[in-house]
């Protein structure tokens, strides 16, 4: 039997690949309550990257995408709203696969650009190709979100930085954009947690898992499958992703209490966390 | 289907394509539609019960009942449905097995769980290995229904208490100083009042719902995922109708079903929304009142 300390060493590393610990999965019998709960934990690097990848560069591109969905311009507003439209009204489950097909069909080769040959074999594999999927996905979910914000920052507010003789970009840097966070926050967490949790979709529906690298799902798949027991691997993930979730509520409402911090007490937001989780 | 799809290789490009689309598989894949659909009209109402009982649940005075309500409500927020999706039919099924083979195999003396080996007697199998397929299917389908119908329970429930507690405070004091009990307050006043105030979170909820049916590829059961991949994927000359790999052109027919699906449901719910706020003392009731004078 394998002592707790080998496992942690074979097995915490061994989601970046077999380089990095154990070639060889526990097998069958050979499976001890140690190893499920590294080999699971190891497989929450994956999850954890997913997430918050996926979360910076799409607050990026939803930002630019709420206020394309406000503006005055048709060819801005209409292709904007479509997009949205698009990653909200369909399953996350369906535009992996659907992507990661897209994907395969690009030329093996690599692809020719001015001489230069673009590699191409990169893409299907997760760490790019469902990344790419979820951070157009999460900038779907939240340029709705920062969109109903921007249509809630106080006229007031506004007003006021007229009269202070703030225009364009600047009053949009420094008025617009932060009552817009500071409204959007408390949904912008459930979307972050709700993000966090379909990071386990990835090596579910399409995307492979090279050299039985994958995330926390797809680790506790394996011992469920293995031993035929459900009532141990789910809980152990379970329990993680309960922990990780309160991670990301305490981070988050860091940031709503600065977000906040120049308003009286009792006008303050509380963070209420309504999480929904599948998309 | 059509008559001159006797020999599929003569055909030129059209007819070849009509008669490529109407073949069998392609027949069970239209009718795993259904499925999905069947699926969603089972567990609608199944989540809606399961939500309303989990909200009188955690509202109710006693905590033998609120206790249970809350860590039912909470544990399923707090964890990916996915992984529920995984284990309830798996620990149902278990369970069922283990529960059928004490009572029908008494005498049994070997241990249920011989080292990685779930091992029960044949009696206890479900559904039993002689039973035709369509009862296999049944009851994987089954057991998907239950899966689904927790889960959305447990989001429903928190969509309906907070509904209940928005109806607003002023109606039930009127309703007690009528005289009311608790329980006739409740279903006279606080019943018919909270829809509109759980309407926005239930159609959120059913479009949830609607994009968490491709999971049911997960449970086994064939549907429209199963078929797409099934289907797509490249058929070399040994088929009747050899073609490349097309598993991205069916995934775009599976995800404009699901659009459609999600767009109509929208109008569906805007619609109910009108009719629910009329003559509602809430914004949109007066905004209505307004327009209509």
């Amino acid at each position: 039997m394998r002592t707790c300390a080998q496992s942690f060493d074979g097995l915490i590393l061994r989601a970046l690949g077999r380089d990095h610990g154990d070639r060889l999965l526990p097998r069958g019998l050979d499976i001890t309550f140690c190893d499920q709960i590294f080999l699971i934990a190891s497989g929450m690097i994956w999850n954890i990257y997913f997430a918050v990848v996926a979360v910076a560069a799409g607050f990026v591109l939803a930002s630019g995408l709420a206020v394309a969905m406000g503006s005055h311009s048709v060819w801005l507003r209409r292709p904007a709203a479509g997009f949205v439209f698009l990653f909200r009204g369909s399953p996350l489950f369906i535009q992996f696969f659907f992507v990661y097909e897209a994907l395969v069909l690009l030329p093996k080769a690599g692809i020719e650009i001015a001489g230069l040959t673009i590699d191409t074999a990169w893409t299907t594999r997760a760490w790019a190709g469902a990344l790419f999927v979820l951070v157009l996905n999460t900038s779907a979910y939240s340029a709705a979100i920062f969109h109903g914000a921007l249509q809630s920052v106080p006229r007031g507010d506004l007003e006021a930085a007229d009269a202070y003789g703030l225009s364009g970009w600047t009053r949009f840097r420094r008025i617009t954009w932060p009552t817009m966070l500071r409204l959007a926050w408390p949904s912008y967490t459930n979307e972050a947690i709700f993000l966090f949790h379909a990071t386990t979709l990835v090596f579910f529906s399409a995307f492979p898992a090279f050299q039985q690298s994958g995330d926390a799902l797809y680790y506790a798949r394996y011992f469920a499958d293995q031993t035929f027991n459900p009532f141990v691997a789910y809980p152990i993930i379970a329990a993680y992703f309960v922990l990780a979730t309160l991670g990301i509520i305490a981070l988050f409402g860091v940031v709503n209490r600065r977000l906040n911090r120049h308003l009286p007490k009792e006008v303050r937001r509380k963070l209420r966390i309504r999480p929904q989780f599948i998309r | 289907m059509f008559s001159f799809c006797v020999d599929p290789s003569t055909l030129s490009d059209w007819p070849w394509m009509a008669c490529y689309l109407t073949t069998a598989t392609h027949m069970a894949m239209y009718r795993s539609v259904l499925v999905v659909l069947a699926l969603l009209a089972l567990v609608a109402p199944l989540a809606l019960g399961l939500g309303f009982m989990g909200a009188l649940a955690v509202r109710s005075h006693s905590p033998l009942l609120s206790a249970p309500g809350k860590v039912y409500v909470s544990m399923v927020r707090g964890v990916p449905d996915i992984i529920f999706f995984l284990f309830v039919p798996l620990a149902i099924d278990q369970g069922l097995e283990y529960l059928l083979h004490n009572i029908r195999c008494p005498d049994w003396t070997e241990p249920v769980r011989k080292g990685n080996d779930f091992v029960v007697c044949a009696a206890a199998k479900l559904p039993l290995a002689t039973s035709a397929p369509w009862v296999h299917s049944l009851y994987g389908f089954t057991l998907a229904v239950v899966a689904f119908a927790l889960v959305f329970g447990a989001f429903a429930a928190n969509t309906l208490h907070g509904a209940m507690a928005a109806v607003p405070r002023g109606q039930m004091e009127t309703a007690e100083s009528y005289g009311m009990s608790r329980g006739q307050a409740f279903r006279r006043i606080m019943l018919p009042q909270m829809w509109v105030y759980a309407l926005p979170g239930l159609s959120n909820l059913w479009m949830i719902l609607c994009k968490a049916t491709p999971l049911l590829f997960l449970l086994g059961v064939q549907d429209l995922v199963y078929w797409a991949r099934e289907l797509g994927g490249q058929k070399t000359g040994l088929f009747a109708y050899p073609h490349p790999d097309w598993r991205v052109w069916y995934f775009l027919g599976v995800l404009i079903f699901y659009l459609l699906l999600t767009w109509g449901s929208q109008k569906v719910f805007d619609g109910l929304m009108r009719r629910l706020t009329r003559g509602q003392a809430t914004a949109g009731g007066e905004a209505q009142r307004k327009a209509m004078a």
